[in-house]
Parts: C-alpha cells; sequence; structure tokens
C-alpha cells in the first residue's frame, strides 16, 4: 500500500521518513498490514465504530447543539514507539513531574524559586490559577499533582519536545483504554505476532496510587470516590469509566456534604465518608464558600475538611498554577532548579507576550506562529498563524495588542506524522502523544497514552474539539 | 454500598424500560382490536389512551382518537413524557447516569435500544410497519431484562432496579383493569356471566396474557377470572400480586442487608397480605373501582417511601 498525499510542512514520518526506508519499530506491522486484503481494513474500520457506538463512548462538544454526543474518530493504524524511545521518554517525563511537585510546594510554601529570580514574582502573585487558599497547606504524603498528562510532540527522529504539561485534570486516559480494548479485538492475530506492551493495569495502578496518598489518619482501606461534574459533562463518560474500573463509586456534588469534619456520600444507609477524592471538577467549582459561591457542583466546607487534613484531593487545588502557559515557559528553569540537571525534555520555544521585545516579534511574525491563551486549553482561543486568513491575523494582532499578557507565541513546529487508513490507503497525519503518569510516594507510567491525530491533511490541530482523532499507542516489549 | 442518587436512577431506570415495554404492548393490543372489530375503532383507541393514564394530554393535543393520532402519541411524541421515545430516553439517561453500576453487557443493551429506537421512531410509523415496530420495541426491552437478568451481582443494585420494575408493572397492570373494567362492564351483576367480547381479550393481550388465561382457567373470557388473574394470580408475572410478591422479596432483602426496615416495609407488608388471603369475591362485594383506587394510591406511596427511606434524594 502507497502513501498518499503529502502535507504542507516537511514532517518526520514515524513510520516511513522520507529520507530512510521503513523505521524499525513498524517493520513487523508493515509486514502484517502488506498481507492484509484492503476490503477487510475497510470492514475493520467500520467495525470499529460500531463498537465505540455501542459502548457509548462518547463526547459532547460545548456549543453544538446538533451533536451533544459525538464520538472521537479512531483510526486503526496504531502508533508504535520503540522499547528504547520510552526509556528516553520515561526518563524525562519523570524528571519533570518531579520538578512540577517540588515547584508547587515551594510556591505554596517557601517560594525560593522566587526569592531566586529564577520566576518572576508577578507571574505567581498576579495568576488566577495560584490560590492564596493554599500557602501553608501541605496535602497529604507530600503530593500536589498526582495525575499528570504531558503532551509530547516528535519533530525528528531524536527529538522531542513538551507542548504542554497537564497537571491539573488531565482526559484522555480512557480513550488510551479503549483504543487498546479495541484494537484487540479487532485485530486479535496482530498482539500475537507483535509484543506490544500492556496498558490495561492503569486503573489498579490509580488506585493503588490514590491509596497510597490517604489521609495520616486513615487507617488500611481508604474509601475512594471520583468526584464528576455530572452526566452532562463532555468526559463524563472518562469519569464513570474510571471509577468503574477502579471499584469505586462515581460521586456529584449533590451527594456530598461535610460530617462530623469529614466529606461524607449520601448512600442507601446514610452518611459515609471518604477518604480520597479524585475530583474530575474545577478548583473554581469545588467549594463555594471558599471558592466560586454559584457552584452546585462542588462540597460547601471541603477546603476546611482539606486543610485539617482529613481528606485528600487529587490533584491537589491550585495545582494549575503549575501547567499555566505562562509558567510552562519557565519550565526548563524550574527543573534544573529542582533537580539539579537539565532537563532530558526539551521545552518548545516560548514568547512571552507580557514582554514588550517578545511582543513585539509576534506581532511583525504573526503569520508563522501558533499564539495561545494563557489559561486556554482545548485548542479554543488560539490562532494559528499560518493556516489563518490575513483577516483572522489582523482580528488575533488587535486582541494581542489590548492584553499582551494573556498571551504566548510558539513556532509553528513541523510534528511528526504516522499514517491513518483512509479509502485511498495509508496517509500521513499528524500526531502529539499524552502518556499518563501517575504520583503518589513513586512515579509511574503505563507504557502507552493517547495519540491524537489531525485527520484533516495538513492540519497540525489534534484536539478532539477541532475534529482530531485518536490512535492506539504501541510501546514494543523490546 | 451505594449512592442514594444511583438507587434513585437505577430505580427509574428500571420503571421507564418497563414503562416503554408496556406502551407497546398496550399499542399492540389496540391494534388487534381495530383490526378484528369491523365498526368503528376509536372507542378502542380512547380505552388506549386512558389506560396509559395520558388522557388529558392527549386531549390538549388531538381531538380525534384515530390509529395514527394514537400510536403517533404513544410511542413516537417527546412531549409526551410517557411515550416509547420518552421512556427510552429517560432510562437511557438514567443508566448513564448510573453507568458504574451497570455490567457492560447492560449498558450496551439500553444504549443499542436506544439508538435503534431513535433510529425506527424518527419519522412518522406507515400503518403497515407498525406491528414491526411494536415487535422490535418488545425485543429490545427483553435483550436489556435478558443482559440484566444474566448479568447482574444479586445485590443491592438489583434489588432496586427490580423494586423499580415491579412498582411500574403493578400500576400499569391495575390502571389497564380499572379503565377496562369502566368501559367494559354494563352492570355489576355482569361480572359472574361469560361475555363474548373482543374487549376482554385486549385486556389479557395488553398484558400478554390471552394465551396462559386459557391454561388456567377456559376458553370464555369471564369478567371475574380476568380479574382474579390479573390481581391474585401469584403464577402471572404481570398480577398484582406476583408484582408484590417480589416487591416484598427485594424489600426484605435490603432490610437483612442494611439491617433496618422502614415504612416502605409497613406499607408493602399491608399490601401483599391483601393481594395475599384475599377472594375475588371479596373484592368485588367492596367494588372493583374502588378496590383498584386504593391500590394505586398505596403503590404510589410505596414509590415516595422508597425514595425517603433510602435518601433518593
Amino acid at each position: 500500500m502507497a502513501l498518499q498525499g503529502s502535507t504542507r510542512l516537511a514532517a518526520f514520518d514515524e513510520m516511513l521518513p522520507e529520507t530512510s526506508g521503513l523505521r524499525k519499530p513498524y517493520t513487523a506491522y508493515d509486514r502484517w498490514l502488506k498481507e492484509q486484503d484492503p476490503a477487510r481494513l475497510t470492514q475493520k474500520m467500520e467495525d470499529a465504530e460500531r463498537v465505540f457506538r455501542k459502548t457509548g463512548i462518547t463526547f459532547a462538544v460545548y456549543g453544538e447543539q446538533e451533536a451533544s454526543e459525538r464520538l472521537i474518530p479512531f483510526d486503526i493504524v496504531p502508533r508504535i514507539i520503540s522499547g528504547q524511545e520510552w526509556r528516553r521518554l520515561t526518563q524525562g517525563i519523570e524528571q519533570r513531574v518531579q520538578a512540577l511537585n517540588a515547584f508547587l510546594d515551594d510556591i505554596y510554601h517557601r517560594q525560593e524559586i522566587l526569592r531566586a529570580g529564577r520566576v518572576p514574582k508577578d507571574l505567581i502573585a498576579r495568576n488566577e490559577a495560584f490560590l492564596p487558599e493554599m500557602i501553608g497547606v501541605r496535602p497529604p504524603a507530600g503530593v500536589y499533582t498526582h495525575i499528570i498528562g504531558i503532551d509530547i510532540v516528535r519533530t525528528s527522529e531524536n527529538e522531542f519536545y513538551v507542548l504542554e504539561d497537564n497537571a491539573r485534570t488531565p482526559s484522555g486516559v480512557s480513550y488510551m483504554l479503549e483504543n487498546r480494548e479495541t484494537m484487540m479485538q479487532l485485530f486479535p492475530e496482530l498482539f500475537q505476532q507483535i509484543k506490544v506492551r500492556p496498558v490495561e493495569n492503569y486503573a489498579q495502578l490509580l488506585r493503588q496510587s490514590l491509596a497510597a496518598v490517604r489521609p495520616e489518619r486513615t487507617t488500611d482501606a481508604p474509601t475512594i470516590a471520583v468526584l464528576t461534574p455530572g452526566s452532562f459533562n463532555s468526559a463524563y463518560f472518562e469519569h464513570a469509566f474510571l471509577a468503574d474500573q477502579m471499584g469505586v463509586q462515581l460521586v456529584e456534588g449533590q451527594d456530598l456534604r461535610v460530617v462530623d469534619g469529614h466529606v461524607a456520600m449520601r448512600t442507601t444507609e446514610g452518611y459515609k465518608q471518604i477518604d480520597v477524592l479524585y475530583r474530575r471538577v474545577d478548583d473554581a467549582f469545588l467549594d463555594p464558600l471558599t471558592f466560586n459561591p454559584d457552584s452546585a457542583l462542588g462540597v460547601p466546607g471541603i477546603m476546611d475538611v482539606y486543610r485539617a487534613g482529613n481528606i485528600t484531593i487529587a490533584n491537589a487545588p491550585g495545582t494549575g498554577i503549575a501547567d499555566d502557559k505562562a509558567i510552562y515557559s519557565y519550565m526548563p528553569e524550574i527543573v534544573e532548579f529542582y533537580t539539579g540537571r537539565k532537563a532530558i525534555l526539551g521545552n518548545v520555544p516560548t514568547w512571552r507576550c507580557s514582554e514588550p521585545d517578545s511582543l513585539k516579534y509576534v506581532l511583525e511574525h504573526i503569520h508563522e506562529l501558533v499564539i495561545k491563551e494563557v489559561h486556554g486549553s482545548g485548542g479554543y482561543g488560539m490562532l494559528g498563524g499560518p493556516a489563518a486568513t490575513k483577516k483572522e491575523c489582523a482580528d488575533f494582532s488587535a486582541k494581542l495588542a489590548s492584553n499582551p499578557s494573556n498571551y504566548i507565541a510558539q513556532p509553528t513546529l513541523a510534528l511528526s506524522t504516522v499514517p491513518i487508513m483512509t479509502e485511498k490507503g495509508l496517509a500521513p497525519r499528524h500526531v502529539d502523544l499524552r502518556p499518563y503518569v501517575l504520583v503518589s510516594d513513586r512515579i509511574q507510567l503505563v507504557p502507552g497514552g493517547l495519540t491524537r491525530v489531525a485527520l484533516k491533511e495538513g492540519s497540525l490541530v489534534v484536539n478532539s474539539s477541532q475534529g482530531g482523532g485518536t490512535k492506539d499507542t504501541w510501546v514494543l516489549d523490546d | 454500598m451505594l449512592l442514594g442518587r444511583t438507587a434513585n436512577g437505577l430505580y427509574w431506570m428500571n420503571r421507564y424500560i418497563e414503562r416503554a415495554e408496556n406502551m407497546a404492548r398496550l399499542v399492540d393490543a389496540g391494534l388487534r382490536m381495530a383490526l378484528t372489530r369491523t365498526q368503528d375503532a376509536s372507542e378502542e383507541w380512547t380505552s388506549v389512551i386512558i389506560s396509559s393514564g395520558s388522557d388529558v394530554a392527549f386531549a390538549n393535543k388531538y381531538s380525534e382518537y384515530t390509529a395514527a393520532n394514537v400510536t403517533d402519541f404513544l410511542l413516537r411524541d417527546v412531549s409526551n413524557p410517557s411515550s416509547v421515545m420518552s421512556s427510552i430516553e429517560t432510562a437511557r439517561t438514567n443508566a448513564r447516569m448510573v453507568r458504574t453500576a451497570l455490567t457492560r453487557e447492560t449498558w450496551e443493551s439500553i444504549n443499542e435500544a436506544w439508538m435503534a429506537l431513535k433510529r425506527m421512531l424518527a419519522k412518522p410509523i406507515d400503518e403497515r410497519e407498525l406491528p414491526a415496530v411494536l415487535d422490535a420495541i418488545k425485543r429490545e426491552t427483553a435483550l436489556i431484562r435478558g443482559a440484566f437478568y444474566g448479568t447482574m451481582l444479586r445485590n443491592e443494585i438489583f434489588d432496586f432496579s427490580q423494586l423499580g420494575t415491579y412498582v411500574e408493572r403493578a400500576d400499569n397492570t391495575a390502571r389497564i383493569l380499572d379503565v377496562k373494567y369502566y368501559v367494559l362492564l354494563p352492570s355489576i351483576s355482569w361480572v359472574g356471566s361469560t361475555l363474548d367480547n373482543y374487549q376482554w381479550e385486549s385486556i389479557l393481550r395488553s398484558v400478554s396474557a390471552h394465551r396462559s388465561y386459557r391454561w388456567n382457567y377456559d376458553a370464555t373470557y369471564k369478567p371475574s377470572n380476568i380479574a382474579d388473574y390479573l390481581i391474585l394470580n401469584g403464577r402471572m408475572p404481570r398480577s398484582l400480586a406476583f408484582c408484590y410478591r417480589f416487591i416484598s422479596e427485594h424489600l426484605n432483602l435490603l432490610a437483612d442487608d442494611y439491617g433496618a426496615r422502614h415504612a416502605c416495609h409497613a406499607t408493602s407488608t399491608k399490601t401483599r397480605s391483601l393481594l395475599k388471603v384475599g377472594s375475588i369475591k371479596d373484592i368485588f362485594d367492596a367494588g372493583l373501582h374502588e378496590f383498584l383506587s386504593d391500590f394505586i394510591r398505596d403503590n404510589t406511596r410505596l414509590g415516595n417511601e422508597i425514595a425517603q427511606d433510602y435518601r433518593f434524594y
């Protein structure tokens, strides 16, 4: 099967780079693929869609009334990572995660990094993601960010960059698990021929990891629950999925209240204490008494229980200060400050528009850059310079100039590509990678992650809310 | 351990699945009558609407009781909260909410039923398609029940689900019986007599009991036998006695599990004892309509007590 189409940027293809032949991690898969009847593969693509619809793996797209439940498109060609590549990524990620937690502890206590002048004071004090309520609070087991999804992009054989540290409530892990499940259903023979490291113990690791960071006073078997904003939330499927896989309760704010200094859930037998809460509700909605008073999604008084050390909240409130896009640009300094070593995984060069020189550069080169809101996520409120029209650039420049500190800019990276299956055969599309990290008394990664793929030819936007799809991600056991 | 909100979701999920199936059966019985009778069928469709408990809402929307109006209202109309489409939609919303309490098979069967019926009921139903649509609704709900019985652990989750099913079913059977007797019985003195009326068959048909009736009684339809069958016969899966046998069983299992009895236990025990010792003659002597009205009221009260006793809200 020949590669079809081309992307505008000369991108590194992870299967079949232009300059050299088929890459080693893909040899066995390629051999298998060449033996397949194209009609059978087309059939498998349809089967995959049916599997996802049947299991109800959908996500809601905000602002689209018609398609209130949509599937994230799934591509049947796996993204394959060699054992050696994975080991290098693991080291880099572990280092980064360690630094993120050390940074959070420092920021909410002695603030040594600010005193040392490595990160500007203003950036913290004037940041909405910084919660003064967390000053001096040390979470159980000293962990702030327990579940992290670090977005990584690749630009060549040996170049990997961290694009974002999702340290508050990373989503998508259910897709990692369901994608593997689906691939094993569709192509069982592939998994006999190729040794792929398993990811299915993620939920078990997550549960163990959450139990390990329980409050000190809690004994052997803590009660764990997942807090969801409710069944209308776009990631509800994932919340339910994780609670189910861990064998813990899925609770909403309306189920919870503070009883005798503990957070408790309303059960058919009365209120029962919760020790560890894996919350998928944003900080602002967590406690109407402390934060947004209008929130019906949280638990009035939970912050008092937290400060008294009677509940673990994962991830800790105020964690967002570490994955703020303005802070991101300081990550190389942050990693070095806390680990004493250079960052193994690099940052994408970033212009902070709050700095006059940078702003000037960004405004002059807006057509070449990707500009993001400091607090934005999910691909909303950003500008992709090269793909934007003159008018879009001009409009965005005006927004940028009126509130520069709200934006950062990055060069348009030639994200690596991995082929997807199209009606005309394989065609390369840009991808990124989000591995999932668990922090307790140790740091753990499941070998794999979520590969997001921009399905539109040439597109660099992989977000599911903007037409991206996903792939199963294989880490080879080699 | 079970969240009160989850128990509530399970209870209503099952009430609505049961309701969807009952609606389909009711329309099926109406259709059958309309086909076998030569005269105007609007009388039968009127009684179908009254049995469904949605006569006021229907009258607000339509003036004629035609097959097309009634089937559209009871099967497709999303402004009717008890239509099949609304019921399946509500059942699925509840299932989604309690997703973690359900086996994958149960969730998938509900989700698939929702997808299939949404597609099937998207456009007005052609008269010729109606039997196939009704079959499909009954098949989908049967698949849900099969997945549920086949895969669910017999724990509190199962108990609350079953309570929803039987409270809904008891309500449904009592209503059908009440309405039909009102419409059909010319005078109380006819109770013991044999009536050659297709309408009687429609009562049995609307609870899928027209064949089993003949195994238990005889080939002729006697009002007293029909009432006996649907109220007191403990072997008939849609009878009030049968429903209360299981309501009591599941409430007792919950009481054993939790080590606590509540108001709902007293109510169900009282209702069950009425159904256990009663004879159909006594019921007719005291007035069938009064009996059924009391029953429907107590059954509703039981539902409210269950919600309160187990902290649904």
